[in-house]
């Protein structure tokens, strides 16, 4: 065939780039089991966590101490009774009491009416009501101490009808064990992290191990194609399947969980391609050294599942970790990453509040393409 | 003869071991130049260097007039390659394998459409344009897969082993395609296990333990040999191989 010097070359390039991106698109869109995997998986579990989110909770175990023993302590207690959410426990008194009592699990609220209790609220117009939850499990904690906080504030609403002064009882909220409640606003970054991680990494790495193990790889090295094309057309559908599979997230924890980005989505979209980027240099890397697809998608599974979930800090703290484990987080990107989406989708916080995550980010990611692209084999060994 | 491919001395070596040791030969446009060798022999390592898939490590060769140290991508350009792995697409139809090739050695494309008109026909494929690769059977697997190694009219075309698996019917119809390429002016470089094949080359290298110990037409080399047989002669040289299969 002849090739004239004169032919636009940016053209020809142009059309084989082109050429093998329609083909990728092809082969991922004619494979619809894994295509309905891969955008079913973070619905099914928006979805589900939503169901578990809603669940009722009746006849939690609390306990009731009170110090003051008045009339305003005692229709409040009848009151918090009467409710169907609560199995009272009377019997307990005292801190000592009260945390092993939490420690054994025994109950999973405290709710302590201090002395003078009554006297405080009718002398002062204001009174302070101790609420103690169990927190390790945040969903139940949460959904316990607003039943409570709305008995409280339907109490003195009662009280505001009767008397002639301004009556408020104010519950002082404690949560135990953990604090920041970790739980709905953490899963939807964790999914986030997770989905992306897995369409990338392992849909990367399983991509251009396929054409090794077809043998189609020899022909494409064989040929003028130049090896970053069959990069960049590998990781296009991958990356429009990662930022569809994003908004889908996004739509479904607005409207599902109610959870809304309150921050810039725009810095949100632009922090999330640049973890896209890193997971797909990552499958980039473990293409490379797998064989088989099976390697590939063990690789994946083994090496960044396991450690996206464990070390992310959204199942399990990492500051509670032993200084290794934490030593070790850091290098997962994931971690960053997670921390960059709750910042701006929970918190609402600008790019001022996450520069350092998008740098590390960033620098994560340059230097995985730089290392996967320097071993991509322009020539089979 | 106008010769397309010439090596001179052409050695690789991995390390301390020498997979191809000194090649020296030239094959003619238009030529169908046999390959053989048993497995170990060296004969992929020296397709590959030939392809550019692999540096040598010393001596000379030119393909298509072009160095194989420098030139790799215009080498690229005008040969074709068909490895002994069945290398088409599964998940795509018949045209769409067509375009992919025809597109990643740049074909413009009228000039595919136009390619894959002429390639169904000469296979008679026309009524199979839109069907997945996977639904074929294997021989017009084979046969699609030679046709889209030529699709971008290469001067040389390398083939790894093509007729692996396939029943002799359809190897006989796979020679057909390729004595039409090579009447058309393609240089044919084939590497074969079947001895049968080997008969229907112009020419034949034997390759032994990583160097060419014999290079002639089939019928000067059963002469030399004193064979009735292709099987023969390569049974006489390779018997004595060092090098067990890889």
């Amino acid at each position: 065939m002849n090739w004239p010097e004169t032919r636009n070359v940016k053209e020809t390039n142009m059309r084989q780039l082109f050429t093998f991106i329609r083909k990728e698109f092809l082969q991922v869109l004619r494979d619809r089991k894994t295509l309905l995997m891969l955008f079913g998986l973070p619905i099914a579990q928006i979805v589900l966590f939503g169901f578990a989110l809603s669940n009722e909770i009746k006849d939690s175990r609390i306990a009731l101490v009170d110090y003051s023993k008045d009339a305003i302590t005692t229709r409040l207690i009848g009151k918090i009774e009467a409710s169907h959410y609560f199995d009272i426990r009377r019997s307990l008194a005292g801190a000592e009491q009260l945390n092993a009592a939490f420690k054994r699990g025994d109950i999973r609220m405290a709710v302590i009416f201090p002395q003078n209790f009554g006297d405080d609220l009718i002398h002062t117009g204001k009174a302070t009501l101790q609420v103690i939850a169990d927190a390790s499990d945040p969903n139940q904690a949460t959904t316990i101490t607003n039943y409570l906080e709305s008995i409280v504030t339907d109490y003195n609403a009662e009280l505001a009808k009767d008397a002639q002064q301004s009556l408020q009882i104010q519950p002082e909220v404690q949560m135990l064990y953990n604090p920041e409640l970790r739980g709905a606003p953490n899963f939807v970054p964790g999914v986030m992290a997770l989905v992306l991680m897995l369409v990338c990494t392992m849909m990367t790495s399983v991509a251009i191990v396929r054409e090794k193990e077809l043998g189609t790889m020899e022909i494409l090295l064989v040929s003028p194609f130049k090896p970053i094309y069959i990069i960049i057309a590998k990781l296009a559908p991958n990356l429009l399947i990662s930022i569809v599979n994003l908004f889908i997230i996004l739509v479904l924890s607005d409207v599902f969980l109610d959870l809304p980005v309150k921050g810039s989505v725009f810095l949100l979209v632009g922090c999330s391609i640049l973890f896209i980027l890193t997971c797909l240099s990552i499958g980039l890397l473990l293409s490379i050294n797998a064989k088989t697809q099976q390697a590939a998608m063990m690789g994946s599974l083994m090496g960044m599942m396991l450690p996206t979930m464990l070390l992310t800090g959204f199942l399990f703290p990492i500051e509670n970790m032993p200084v290794a484990l934490q030593v070790l987080a850091n290098l997962v990107p994931s971690r960053w990453y997670f921390i960059i989406i709750k910042q701006v989708m929970m918190k609402g916080l600008g790019f001022a509040s996450v520069w350092k995550e998008t740098l590390i980010l960033a620098g994560m990611c340059t230097l995985l393409f730089t290392i996967s692209l320097r071993n991509f084999k322009i020539r089979l060994q | 003869m106008d010769a397309v491919i010439t090596t001179d001395k052409l050695t690789k070596k991995f390390g301390a071991f020498v997979a191809a040791s000194e090649l020296t030969f030239e094959v003619g446009k238009g030529e169908i130049f046999g390959f053989l060798g048993a497995n170990g022999a060296g004969k992929t390592t020296a397709m590959r260097m030939l392809c550019g898939l692999l540096t040598p490590s010393s001596g000379k060769a030119t393909i298509a007039g072009f160095d194989v140290y420098t030139q790799t991508e215009k080498i690229k350009k005008n040969i074709g390659y068909m490895s002994q792995k069945f290398s088409l697409y599964d998940d795509l139809t018949v045209s769409e394998n067509i375009r992919f090739y025809g597109g990643i050695y740049g074909m413009s494309r009228p000039a595919i459409k136009k390619k894959t008109g002429l390639l169904l026909e000469e296979l008679q494929l026309q009524s199979e344009t839109n069907t997945l690769v996977r639904e074929l059977p294997l021989g017009w697997k084979q046969k699609l897969s030679f046709s889209v190694s030529i699709v971008h009219d290469p001067e040389i075309v390398f083939l790894d082993e093509p007729t692996g698996g396939v029943d002799p019917v359809t190897r006989r119809q796979f020679w057909d395609l390729i004595y039409a390429a090579a009447d058309s002016g393609v240089t044919i470089f084939v590497t074969t296990h079947y001895m049968d094949e080997a008969e229907y080359c112009n020419r034949v290298s034997i390759m032994v333990d990583g160097v060419i110990a014999a290079l002639d037409t089939p019928a000067g080399l059963k002469q030399k040999y004193g064979s009735a047989s292709m099987e023969d002669v390569f049974y006489e040289l390779a018997r004595n191989a060092k090098r067990k299969g890889d």
